[in-house]
């Protein structure tokens, strides 16, 4: 065997006594051009793939911009603008949504008291930042700020109060993104509570609370929101005494109200199974009941858990708050509805615009929230990554 | 303190503080409760509903109704059919959009999950960007896109667009060829029958074999040509039964073949792209759930590609996948409802909608609508739950 020693080897021409210079990888191998080969040409059914995807992105985004940038009509005073007498092609009528946001956002709300519904948004940005922020101070005085003072603030800014000596406005007026958020806050507000208070009556060891909830969750549960808006609707003046019609906006809340309820329950309920049956023999030993118990060791934590749940089911929540327009409540969707038979802005593209504007003002607070809840789950899974 | 005495009975304590005591009490509690707002309710309705004058019970179902309903599935009229009849038309309607929505949503759903998974980025963008779009702007604004902004302002009639093959797309609908059945069509349905009979036979031959010798027959193959090839046959035999009516424009609309409604159209595009959104989400979860070593386990085993999905990846993502997908067949039945913001005949805006307006009998429409969706929602749970629990994994 030939073993070369020291020397021996540093007299040899072809041994290399110092390190090659580092040599750029392979323009093939590395750098955009072979990323585009892995990744969009790897195999010919891929490049088809490649080439479908390219039309699809060709045939849908041009025409969308062209239709609601390029063309778009951005200024104007009413339709003229926005027609096409000049023969160039109009798009988007954006001036139309400019002259219409005041009543996208407040309905009919009176113009000189909009100040109130602007410090209503303003504490409910309040509350719900202090809710969302896990590591904002005082957290239990912020879910009673938002639980308690902010409903009944609000309640007293947008109807006004007779003893406060606060003007009434009827809630006939009101509409826009103002009943949107209304109503999708109406129901996260009730709705954690009363689901709280289900998902414990369905989890509860008392069979007549266990079998009340359980009726309840499936019930509404199981059939359309649209339906439960309809009961609301026309039987609940039905129910109460001749006398009292509930107020036309306050009946689909209730409903509202109700069908969120059954839903935060059963997410609710998922994170109340998830505590391991440690942390309740754990309070149990320590000689809290019930609801001490629940108050100060289990819902702490399970509530955490399941905020993305909670989330989540506000989102849908949200989206679902659209459906109050169906039995005449005037929310964001039908406020542009209304706009659209208005004939100082009756043109070809107005309807587009219109929906376009809500569908980008759903997508924008959607969007947000749904970014807002993968950071929590993110957040909680830092705890079981290792 | 004195040493508590160790053989007494346990003392007895208050009755107020026996959890057995109490916990009858606060059920007892509930039920007082419960029953006082029922009651209360009840006489209130029964008090109001006199005071209107409005009738009571299930009579009106046997009532003529009175008005039409464009799209139905059995023989329906406004001067000779009751209010029963027109129960059964929306429910038809619902159950025709929900039953093809779900199966057009399946497949949407399912090539849209894999497409966000695939290694070529451009598409996974596009899956992405579609289901983000999709999932985040309320179902009811996109159902008024589709129907206020893309189909009504399509041209009218006598400017269709013409999709070929006799079709034609024009603001009254979508108008296709209809088939229409001559003697001897029953040939076909029975030999359609008796292919989907052979096809399970010769699976379970096929496999009984396989199992005992270990050799592999080509079933899907064999059941395509069973199914798609016997009734092929039969229809050349039987001296083409089947003819093809087609639409033709006389005057100002199509005469002649099938006419698919905008409304229906618009709900069914609108229902199938949202929950396909939904679906694709749940299918990726499913497939990203089963962990790659599964994948190269088999792949160890000498399975090629296709198998390794067919027979490794897939049945275990189905378990995941199953659950949550049964809810979304539930959201799609549900959410067809929406269709009486679009003036799609279904069982709400027939029953609940003119039934409800012409008859005022709130409370009986209102429980039998809630008792029909309720009923489909609890016996989808019951079919999916023993799916479910055949594909389960069996611990221990």
């Amino acid at each position: 065997m030939a073993i070369a020693t020291e020397p021996v080897a540093h007299s040899v021409a072809y041994v290399r006594a110092a390190p090659v210079d580092t040599q750029p990888p392979p323009t093939l191998a590395r750098g955009w051009i072979a990323w585009v080969r892995e990744h969009l040409f790897s195999s010919p059914a891929n490049a088809l793939l490649t080439l479908i995807a390219l039309y699809v992105v060709y045939s849908v985004v041009p025409p969308l911009a062209k239709f609601f940038i390029f063309d778009a009509v951005w200024d104007g005073q009413d339709r003229t603008a926005c027609l096409a007498d000049g023969g160039q092609e109009v798009g988007a009528c954006w001036a139309y949504v400019k002259a219409k946001i005041f009543y996208f956002v407040y309905g009919s709300y009176p113009f000189d008291l909009r100040w109130r519904v602007n410090i209503v948004f303003l504490l409910g940005a309040v509350g719900i930042a202090w809710m969302l922020w896990l590591d904002a101070p005082r957290r239990n005085l912020g879910a009673f700020y938002f639980f308690v003072i902010f409903p009944i603030a609000s309640f007293l800014l947008l109807r006004g109060s007779d003893t406060f000596n606060i003007e009434r406005v009827d809630t006939s007026l009101w509409g826009g993104i103002l009943v949107t958020l209304l109503v999708s806050l109406v129901g996260i507000v009730f709705s954690l509570p009363f689901g709280i208070l289900l998902a414990l009556g369905r989890r509860s060891k008392l069979p007549v609370v266990r079998l009340v909830s359980v009726i309840f969750i499936e019930i509404v549960r199981g059939v359309p929101l649209i339906t439960v808006l309809f009961m609301a609707n026309t039987m609940l003046p039905l129910f109460l005494p001749g006398n009292m019609s509930p107020d036309r906006l306050l009946r689909p809340l209730v409903g509202v109200a109700l069908f969120a309820s059954a839903y935060m329950a059963e997410v609710v309920r998922g994170g109340l199974q998830a505590i391991p049956k440690g942390q309740y023999e754990g309070a149990m030993s320590l000689g809290l009941g019930y609801w001490q118990m629940m108050r100060l060791i289990i819902l702490p934590q399970a509530l955490r858990i399941v905020i993305p749940g909670i989330v989540n089911t506000f989102i849908g929540l949200f989206k679902d708050t659209t459906l109050v327009s169906i039995v005449g409540i005037f929310d964001l969707l039908k406020t542009v509805e209304a706009t659209l038979v208005d004939p100082t802005w009756a043109t070809p593209v107005t309807r587009a615009t219109g929906y376009a504007f809500a569908a980008i003002f759903y997508f924008i607070c959607c969007y947000g929230m749904s970014r807002y809840s993968l950071a929590v789950e993110r957040r909680l899974a830092a705890g079981q990554k290792r | 303190m004195s040493s508590i005495p160790q053989t007494a009975a346990p003392p007895r304590g208050s009755l107020f503080y026996d959890p057995r005591v109490r916990g009858l009490a606060y059920q007892l509690l509930l039920v007082l409760g419960l029953t006082f707002l029922i009651y209360s309710a009840a006489s209130n309705a029964i008090e109001n509903l006199r005071a209107a004058k409005i009738a009571s019970g299930f009579g009106f179902l046997s009532t003529t109704s009175g008005f039409d309903i464009n799209q139905r599935l059995i023989a329906y009229s406004a001067a000779t059919s009751t209010y029963g009849e027109a129960f059964i038309v929306g429910l038809l309607n619902t159950l025709l959009v929900a039953a093809i929505g779900i199966v057009l949503a399946t497949i949407l759903g399912f090539v849209v999950g894999i497409a966000r998974l695939s290694s070529n980025w451009i598409v996974a963008k596009v899956a992405k960007v579609y289901v983000e779009m999709i999932r985040n702007v309320p179902l009811l604004l996109q159902l008024f896109i589709w129907y206020n902004a893309v189909l009504k302002p399509l041209p009218p009639p006598r400017q269709s667009l013409d999709l070929g093959a006799g079709f034609y797309l024009n603001n009254r609908g979508l108008f296709m060829p209809d088939p229409v059945f001559g003697a001897g069509a029953g040939f076909i349905g029975w030999a359609l029958v008796a292919g989907i009979a052979g096809s399970i036979a010769f699976r379970i031959w096929a496999r009984k074999q396989q199992e005992a010798t270990g050799r592999q027959f080509p079933v899907g193959l064999v059941a395509l040509g069973l199914i798609i090839g016997l009734p092929v046959v039969t229809f050349f035999a039987a001296g083409s039964p089947i003819t093809l009516n087609y639409p033709s424009l006389r005057g100002f609309n199509f005469a002649g073949g099938l006419q698919i409604f905008p409304e229906f159209v618009a709900l069914l595009v609108g229902l199938v792209t949202y929950t396909a959104a939904f679906i694709a989400e749940i299918v990726r979860a499913g497939i990203l759930a089963v962990s790659r070593g599964q994948t190269e386990a088999a792949h160890s085993l000498g399975l090629r590609n296709g198998p390794t999905l067919r027979l490794v990846v897939i049945p275990q993502a189905m378990r995941v996948i199953v659950p949550p997908l049964t809810s979304q067949y539930l959201n799609l039945t549900k959410n067809s409802s929406l269709a009486v913001a679009i003036g799609y005949p279904d069982l709400v805006q027939v029953f609940m909608g003119t039934v409800l307006n012409q008859t005022g009998q709130a409370v009986e429409v209102i429980a039998i609508t809630m008792a029909v969706y309720l009923t489909i929602s609890l016996v989808t749970s019951l079919v999916m739950n023993i799916y479910n629990r055949r594909v389960a994994i069996v611990e221990r």
